[in-house]
């Protein structure tokens, strides 16, 4: 079976991809995306949904676009701005030190007493010893966000194929012309990897590997609560939100790393293994709200490239192909993201920031047992131990 | 000072994730039975007679702030006072139960009023456990129990169709209703309508009946009733009125609930007939509760014939997962739930290398299409009762806002551009995912974690979507599979490893360094630092 072919086919139906899929549409270009689940259905959907993201080299573009997603889009994105984090614990009482060597000029801050973090965050307790009040960044609702990237996608004439894995692709004279997939071959002028865990694999097939280990990571949710004044709150070891529905919904603690992660089904599911430490910080960072009840928890796999640090190129070789992980922290910057991966594309070089760090040029020299090096293992079965005596 | 850009500087081994930071389990059985009815009960005494150490754990008489909830089952305000005091109802659960009383004889450690809200075995992704791990609850506090082997025995929950009022004291289920009358002698009503006309609706009048309660009608959606003819004669005889073609339109109330049922015939809306009752019990079907199943992640199959989503398992009572057995109505409804139960503990006893009888193969009756019947009474509730009944209570989503795939109201969201999208056309960009839609429309994200909504939001979805009802996926299930406090769940015992190298994120320093000072030596300087929170 052959396909109509396309402009460029964008592999994988997360927040990047999609969010490319729409700026490139939004540029007059034939787009086709293939998921192999449903858009937004992994770690695009199940994060904390922050918006703030001062590290990066996209984090202008970021501020400045959440503010309008939801005009521009066409869809609500629940983002709402501004965030506070504040601590429990004496020992993180200086935290707001290692916070100004890194928020760039230009962005209004302040730095919070105990006190006035309780005048802010109705659910904070007595224990609230310092925090910060970002003025800037913010949240929005993951899911809801991954969905309007791909109704307005939709609606520029994007075609968006769902339940399709990539198996393949097909070259001619130095570049991708075709994309094979269980739903047959799709043919393409250029092409995106924005395939989350599957991406290294996937670019390892052009002869371009992207160094990278998946990870699983896992988030509570607790029923609704009065809303507070501002949602975006956390701190304590955990980040999240209260949604505008009014739930608390909260990540934070120890990842599994995994083998490997399959390029035509969903990851493995969640485990549990955080869920009451979760709960635990959780009640510590907002004890006026210990009584709510825990309603379900959310796992994402997510990867990270040995440093952390996105990988957005244009290749070289095949030259057509772009790929791009942003390294677990991708939700919250996809305005951006999208709209940098739509120049590499189309342009070949980011219209409004630079990216020549993020190549994967800088893995040149790593080791093969990087993730031996660096313990990004799975875990081993403990030592079966006597449980305590019933 | 500048480094060159392309130097590659590494993070930290990695000290935050799993590995080495899960605690050994509180406890430990060497067989735990989830679930102390008929199937449960005989089980675990089949494994103490074989002088296997058992737990059988059972979460009756559940809390009241539960049964508030309409957790686990349907109770719908129905219940006394009674069950404000939980404790006082353990005698008259034992006496109910001559099965679990022997249990209780033979040394099986029974613990009640305790909760399974999560179970876990060593698998893909989850490479830390040694053993297999049930997560514990009472009203005060969560624990963890290991186990060698596992039988969930987790029996049948509620079907709950929603129309007008009956979210009001006085419209619930036929298990709690069971639950009330039989295991806590706590119900609340006296006259009653019943919904449905099959062996559940039978078997709930004749209950209730018995217990000296007035049973008015039973009420189907269907031309005709479904049930055992005998058996429907005999409540006819008794003044049981069989209404058939008709459905409820609402429930009538005041200040203690229902006091009333307003009927429709199904071909011919404008006739109506009302019945005054104080309760109205809904008995169109019973659900098998897979919760932790699917949190264990079992294989798990649609079989319309033993009630929807049932968990793969072989005629002794095999799961999918070596150590995780199956036994009563929650391997689908209906057949002989002590022998299965039976059966399941010789499997367990024979893989733990126990002497054991050979299990016997049990016999599952092939039972009517479950889902056949419950979407002809969604499809005759939704066309009579129309498109601004609730379908979801905790979230006030109507059946039209699921239609129409509406953003939830509080967004306070329209445009023409969402008000083009709806089920169909959902539908036509890949085939419909309940799960999608619950955080498309927050229909099933509620408090009650869908227990009162999610099959109807799936029929609904099936009607909306014109699609098969068995080609809607189950909309999975997560831990905590109860409502549990965040105090209660709250870990007091972790392990110095989690709480030492607890982290926010990956806790990989580089991630962090603005980019601007990457290759410059402000980045040495926000190592040295270390992360930023």
């Amino acid at each position: 079976m052959t396909n109509k072919g396309t402009s460029v086919v964008v592999v994988g139906g997360g927040v990047t991809g999609l969010s490319t899929a729409w700026w490139l549409a939004r540029s007059g270009v034939d787009v086709t995306v293939l998921e192999k689940g449903i858009v937004g259905f992994e770690a695009s959907g199940r994060n904390g949904g922050g918006c703030t993201h001062y590290q990066s080299p996209l984090f202008h573009e970021e501020q400045r676009l959440w503010p309008q997603m939801d005009e521009l889009l066409g869809y609500p994105t629940e983002y709402r701005r501004e965030r506070i984090v504040f601590q429990v614990d004496e020992r993180k009482a200086n935290f707001a030190d290692g916070l100004s060597m890194r928020i760039p000029a230009g962005y209004e801050w302040e730095v919070l007493d105990g006190k006035q973090v309780r005048e802010r965050v109705p659910l904070a307790g007595d224990n609230a010893i310092c925090g910060v009040h970002l003025h800037f960044g913010g949240h929005a609702n993951p899911q809801r966000t991954s969905q309007a990237y791909a109704w307005a996608a939709r609606d520029l004439g994007v075609a968006i194929h769902q339940h399709v894995a990539v198996s393949g692709f097909e070259t001619a004279g130095g570049r991708v012309v075709g994309v094979e997939t269980s739903a047959g071959r799709f043919g393409c002028d250029a092409l995106v990897i924005a395939a989350g865990p599957q991406t290294g694999k996937l670019s390892a097939m052009l002869g371009n590997p992207v160094p990278m280990a998946a990870a699983r990571a896992e988030m509570i949710v607790t029923e609704p609560l009065p809303l507070m004044p501002t949602g975006g709150v956390d701190g304590n070891g955990l980040y999240g939100r209260q949604t505008l529905r009014g739930n608390l919904a909260y990540g934070g603690g120890p990842h599994e790393w995994y083998d490997d992660t399959p390029l035509d089904g969903p990851p493995p599911r969640p485990s549990g293994s955080v869920l009451r430490g979760l709960s635990r910080r959780l009640a510590d960072l907002l004890p006026r709200a210990a009584h709510a009840r825990v309603i379900r928890s959310w796992a994402g796999v997510i990867e990270n490239t040995p440093d952390g640090r996105p990988v957005i190129e244009r290749l070289s070789a095949p030259d057509n192909v772009t790929v791009a992980t942003m390294s677990s922290v991708g939700f919250g910057l996809s305005p951006a993201s999208g709209h940098a991966i739509r120049d590499l594309v189309l342009d070949g070089v980011c219209s409004f920031a630079d990216l020549s760090k993020l190549s994967r040029a800088r893995f040149k020299e790593l080791s093969g047992d990087w993730r031996r090096d660096l313990n990004w293992l799975p875990p081993q079965p403990a030592t079966p131990t006597e449980g305590a005596a019933l | 000072m500048t480094r060159p850009e392309t130097r590659l500087i590494l993070p930290a081994p990695d000290r935050h994730s799993i590995a080495g930071k899960t605690a050994t389990p509180d406890e430990h059985a060497e067989l735990v039975v989830i679930g102390a009815g008929p199937a449960g009960c005989a089980a675990a005494t089949e494994a103490a007679r074989a002088g296997v150490q058992v737990v059988l754990i059972d979460e009756n008489p559940v809390s009241p702030g539960l049964i508030g909830m309409d957790v686990p089952f349907h109770f719908g305000g129905r219940a006394t006072s009674a069950v404000q005091t939980p404790e006082r109802l353990v005698e008259h659960v034992l006496e109910s139960n001559p099965a679990l009383a022997e249990a209780f004889e033979l040394g099986v450690d029974v613990r009640l009023s305790t909760s399974a809200w999560g179970a876990w075995v060593n698998g893909p992704g989850l490479r830390s456990l040694a053993t297999g791990v049930i997560g514990l609850a009472d009203e005060a506090r969560s624990w963890t129990l290991g186990f060698d082997r596992l039988i969930l025995a987790t029996g049948a929950r509620d079907l709950n169709l929603s129309f007008a009022g009956s979210d009001q004291p006085g419209v619930m289920g036929a298990q709690a209703l069971h639950a009330l009358l039989v295991r806590y002698d706590a119900f609340a009503g006296r006259r009653l309508v019943i919904l449905g006309s099959g062996e559940l609706a039978i078997a709930t009048a004749e209950l209730a009946r018995a217990r000296g309660l007035e049973v008015l009608a039973l009420v189907e959606a269907r031309d005709a009733p479904v049930g055992d003819a005998a058996r429907l004669a005999a409540l006819a005889g008794q003044g049981v009125e069989i209404i058939t073609a008709h459905v409820p339109l609402a429930a009538e109330g005041g200040a203690d609930g229902v006091t009333g049922i307003i009927l429709v015939e199904t071909s011919e809306p404008g006739r109506r007939r009302t019945l005054a009752c104080d309760t109205v019990c809904l008995a169109v079907g019973a659900v098998p509760v897979i919760e932790l199943f699917d949190v264990l992640g079992a294989a798990r199959a649609m079989v319309p014939e033993r009630g929807g989503h049932v968990p793969v398992v072989d005629a002794q009572g095999a799961t999918s997962l070596a150590h995780v057995f199956a036994a009563g109505d929650c391997t689908g409804l209906g057949g002989d739930a002590a022998a299965a139960g039976r059966s399941a503990a010789r499997a367990a006893l024979a893989s733990l290398g126990r002497p054991a009888e050979a299990p016997e193969a049990v016999f599952r009756p092939v039972g009517p299409d479950a889902l056949a019947y419950q979407l002809d009474w969604t499809r005759a509730l939704l066309a009579t009762g129309g498109p601004e009944v609730m379908v979801c209570l905790c979230e006030e989503v109507t059946r039209g806002e699921l239609l129409a795939v509406q953003p939830p109201r509080y967004l306070g969201w329209s445009s023409n551009a969402i008000a083009r999208r709806n089920l169909a056309t959902l539908a036509q960009d890949g085939p419909l995912d309940q799960d999608q839609i619950k955080r498309l429309t927050r229909a099933c994200m509620g408090a009650c974690q869908a227990r009162r909504c999610r099959e109807q939001v799936a029929l609904t979805m099936a009607l909306g979507g014109e699609v098969p009802a068995t080609s809607i996926p189950l909309a999975g299930y997560r831990a905590p599979v109860r409502p549990l406090p965040l105090a209660v769940l709250a870990d007091g015992h972790e392990t110095a490893d989690m709480t030492e190298n607890w982290n926010v994120w990956f806790g990989i320093v580089t991630q962090w360094i603005s980019y601007d000072d990457i290759g410059t030596a402000r980045e040495d300087e926000q190592i040295r630092a270390g992360m930023p929170y």
